[in-house]
């Protein structure tokens, strides 16, 4: 060990503040609402353990806030359709519900926090298969960071971050970590 | 979690909590679903070898492999010529050599999945072995207290009748004290084996001084042989002393549930009345098997092998 | 001719022993003469006798024959070793043990007498013609039905009755067999949780309370084979206290191994009678130390890979001793200070050739005595790999443990069976 590395490491500025996050949600549930237009009851925002579980949620709040019509909000853990099991090791599942009325016939928007090889979305897209057929499915992410390994692109994006594959992107969110931010850390910018 | 379930000594309290959290969960995802199948275990084969005849749990491991999208393969040993135990290294051999990634073994010899566990690659779970452990069993007992009860810490389970020959009552005592129940063993001094002393539970010979502080009452099936061998007098003796009926019941805590591992003997340890009644989880255990088995199986086979 | 040069007798003072002819010649210090082995570092013991080996020969060549034991046996020390009867067809015909002496004989390593059976088949039911093999050419005086015990106390009482005639003993398997039905390993703490039929002390210390009895009662010679617990020590303390004739012999196994090796349901630790608990081995060793328990025997037990590879419960129970046994012996009871070099002799030498009416073998290392002895460098340790043992099985529980002590040199009647800690033929 060399005598820098114990030296504190910088403190690196947030890519995203709490402010930054919750504009960010502010900006995606007007979109939403706009798409969405008169099918507002239709919509079932589905977010994706871990992060993207209080996304959903807080986007349906903001929802229902700007547009007066409650959303329905589910989870959809991924974890038993990764194709990426033997490489990560097994690990605690997580909540899988979904609204009771269910979602056939409906528009389901994926929320995660994070897009990055597109990987989680593809399982979590074969999970909703064996959950029922919605009319069509979305996707909504808080960050978007690039380096996709499969075809699958975002229909609303929080912020677009241009990374390096060795770059970190973590997102804090309140619920599950005490404080909102979005941080870039590691790597080569 | 270590690579093989073997006995529940392998399992301290954090792995124990998550092969139940996990099962809740797995539940909670195939819950009202059409299609009750996940793409976990894609491509692995698990082989549900079993030297000793057990349809129920052959079906619940096999249930549970399948509902994974494992390879599911059965092999049972039991009538060919598998007195000797050289066979079980060949047949160990031939397993490994057709690749598989889990094997479920149910032996009537006490350690066969240990010595099963030092000739092959892949992850063995004892389906149960002789009189030493049937830890699936076990989980499945706690998950289902868990779910009926809500809690496992400090729930008081009585365990009753033949302690000495079960492999489902060692393999409860070790996970359910882990978890932070409290045990007692009940049962005639004959059926309780030389050590049980040093074992971290309580003791008693007599049912009826038992049952009013139970929240769990758990019988063990007794098999009519043990008569002829002089570990009681009688069936009707043993069921008079340690049988669980409607009068008995009656004095249970308000909430306290009845379970059985199966298969009963109606008459025997426990009444017909009982063992349909609204306390007897013993429809809910069965179904469970499966859940607990699938969490077992994702949490041994769905990760990166060795 | 052979002069070993500064040699210690029972490890004390170092001198010089020429054999010749078979016999000790001199000792003395500053001898010369030609075929010198140097002996210095090394002690001197009387060539060891083993009580109770199995050779396997006839019936399980696969596993071990009289040959390849009497090497192990000769590598181990060992001069003469009694061959158990549980043969196949069982040594239980004057036939039967001439067939194992030649082999012996043939074999040339160690002095090979066999034990013939008390009873027809090891049934134990009718009692074997124990007159006929002591006349034979084997000259049988230690009779058993090991790994059967005489249970009938009515038939055990003849059979110690009867051979008193023939200067006779009978070694007994304790074991009451209602007591142990199914039985896989030491009753306790562990078969409870392990699932493993429990072999409860109570089943040996009951019989050896009768066979003592009974000995008494009939002024008969008795031997009590592989005594394992602390419990059976007390018996036989508070026998030989009231004058019974009554001999006892522990296995190295006994002496330093504990039930906690079931844990790994491997079947290389399972044995008849099981592994006991370590408050059992404690009283062993004290047993030993202080005489109540007469001899080392081996219990020697080849086993064919196919019958140790397997479930714990399908196993044969026996593990191999012979080429191990002073070494545990030198760790278990010479390390600690409970016998000295001249307590090992007696123990290993000279009570077990007393008990099996040996006459040339048990001998004191001392001028004009047959040259019957071994060499040990009692400063070597090694650790056990069973493919370099000589016996033919591989069953050895002392796998991969360092032990110490190297039997450099073995002689019988004078002949090097051993040179260089290796076998002669």
């Amino acid at each position: 060990m060399t005598m820098s590395s114990e030296l504190p490491a910088p403190p690196v500025p947030p890519l995203l503040s709490a402010e930054d996050v919750a504009r960010v949600v502010d900006r995606v549930a007007h979109q939403l609402i706009e798409k969405a237009a008169s099918h507002l009851a239709d919509l079932v925002l589905v977010g994706i353990p871990t992060r993207g579980a209080p996304l959903a949620r807080r986007l349906a709040a903001r929802i229902e806030a700007f547009s007066g019509t409650p959303v329905d909000v589910g989870t959809v853990d991924i974890t038993l359709y990764r194709d990426d099991l033997r490489l990560r090791g097994v690990r605690a599942l997580e909540d899988t519900r979904l609204p009771d009325s269910g979602i056939d016939g409906r528009l389901v928007v994926l929320v995660d926090d994070v897009l990055f090889s597109g990987r989680s979305v593809r399982a979590a897209l074969d999970a909703l298969r064996d959950l029922g057929r919605p009319r069509a499915v979305q996707l909504a992410v808080l960050v978007d960071r690039g380096h996709r390994e499969l075809p699958i692109r975002a229909d609303y994006v929080g912020k677009n971050v241009p990374t390096s594959r060795t770059q970190k992107v973590e997102v804090h969110l309140a619920e599950i970590d005490g404080l909102d931010e979005v941080l870039l850390t590691g790597g080569e910018a | 979690m270590r690579k093989h379930l073997l006995e529940v000594a392998d399992l301290d309290r954090a792995d124990a909590t998550l092969v139940l959290d996990t099962t809740a969960q797995i539940e909670q995802a195939l819950a009202g679903r059409e299609v009750k199948k996940l793409p976990t275990l894609r491509g692995r084969t698990v082989v549900n070898l079993f030297f000793e005849d057990s349809t129920r749990t052959r079906i619940s491991f096999e249930l549970a492999a399948k509902r994974l999208s494992a390879d599911v393969i059965n092999f049972s040993a039991k009538g060919s010529s598998v007195s000797k135990g050289e066979s079980l290294k060949d047949t160990a051999l031939t397993l490994e050599a057709m690749g598989a990634d889990g094997i479920v073994v149910r032996h009537s010899a006490s350690g066969a999945p240990h010595r099963l566990a030092q000739w092959v690659q892949g992850s063995v779970v004892n389906a149960g072995d002789g009189t030493h452990e049937h830890p699936t069993q076990a989980l499945l007992d706690a998950y289902t207290i868990r779910q009926r009860l809500g809690r496992l810490d400090g729930v008081r389970v009585a365990v009753v009748g033949d302690v000495l020959h079960s492999r489902v009552a060692r393999s409860n005592v070790g996970l359910l004290t882990t978890l932070g129940a409290e045990v007692t063993l009940v049962a005639p001094p004959t059926l309780l084996p030389v050590g049980v002393e040093t074992w971290p539970v309580t003791v008693s010979y007599d049912l009826d001084a038992v049952l009013p502080k139970a929240d769990v009452v758990m019988m063990l099936r007794v098999q009519a042989e043990r008569m002829n061998a002089s570990f009681f007098p009688s069936a009707r003796e043993y069921s008079r002393r340690y049988g669980l009926d409607g009068r008995r019941m009656a004095v249970l805590p308000d909430d306290a549930i009845v379970m059985h591992p199966g298969p009963m003997n109606r008459g025997m340890e426990i009444a017909a009345e009982v063992a349909d009644s609204p306390r007897s989880t013993i429809v809910a255990q069965v179904g469970n098997g499966v859940s607990v088995r699938m969490a077992v199986l994702y949490l041994l086979l769905g990760g990166a092998p060795e | 001719m052979t002069l070993i040069k500064n040699v210690k007798p029972y490890g004390e003072e170092a001198v010089d022993i020429r054999i010749t002819d078979g016999r000790i010649t001199e000792m003395a210090p500053g001898l010369d003469g030609d075929d010198v082995l140097d002996g210095a570092g090394l002690i001197a013991l009387p060539g060891l006798v083993d009580l109770h080996t199995h050779l396997r020969e006839p019936g399980r060549e696969d596993a071990e024959t009289v040959e390849t034991g009497s090497r192990a046996a000769a590598l181990g020390g060992f001069t003469a070793v009694h061959a158990m009867a549980n043969t196949d067809p069982v040594a239980d015909t004057a036939g039967v043990v001439e067939q194992v002496w030649r082999l012996g004989q043939e074999a040339g390593l160690v002095d090979v007498v066999p034990v013939g059976a008390v009873t027809v088949g090891l049934g134990g039911t009718q009692l074997a013609e124990l007159g006929a093999m002591a006349d034979s050419a084997a000259r049988v005086r230690v009779f058993s039905d090991d790994g059967h015990c005489v249970a009938d106390p009515a038939l055990m009482r003849r059979a110690l009755e009867y051979v008193k005639a023939l200067d006779g003993v009978v070694a007994q398997h304790a074991e009451e067999p209602r007591l142990t039905v199914g039985a896989q390993m030491n009753e306790g703490e562990r078969s409870a949780r392990l699932g493993l039929t429990g072999w409860p002390a109570a089943a040996e210390e009951a019989v050896i309370a009768r066979d003592v009895l009974l000995a008494q009662h009939v002024g008969a010679r008795l031997h009590v084979c592989h005594v394992s617990t602390a419990g059976s020590v007390d018996i036989l303390r508070w026998a030989k206290a009231r004058g019974v004739q009554v001999t006892a012999e522990v296995t190295p196994h006994h002496l330093l191994l504990t039930d906690e090796l079931a844990e790994t349901y491997d079947p290389v630790y399972k044995v008849n009678p099981p592994l006991r608990t370590d408050a059992d081995v404690q009283a062993l060793r004290a047993g030993l130390a202080d005489g109540t328990i007469d001899a080392v025997a081996t219990d020697h037990a080849p086993h064919a890979v196919e019958d140790k590879e397997s479930e714990w419960a399908a196993a044969r129970p026996g593990m191999l001793g012979l080429e191990q046994a002073l070494s545990i012996v030198v760790q278990t009871m010479v390390e600690p200070g409970l016998l000295n070099w001249r307590g090992v002799a007696d123990r290993m030498s000279v009570r077990p050739a007393a008990i099996g009416r040996l006459e040339t073998h048990g001998r004191p290392l001392a001028v004009g005595e047959p040259a019957n002895l071994l060499l040990l460098d009692p400063a070597h340790s090694a650790v056990v790999d069973p493919a370099a043992l000589a016996s033919r099985s591989r069953n050895s529980p002392y796998a991969g443990r360092e032990l110490p002590g190297r039997v450099v040199a073995t002689f019988l009647r004078g002949v090097p069976t051993v040179l260089d800690g290796k076998a002669q033929k």
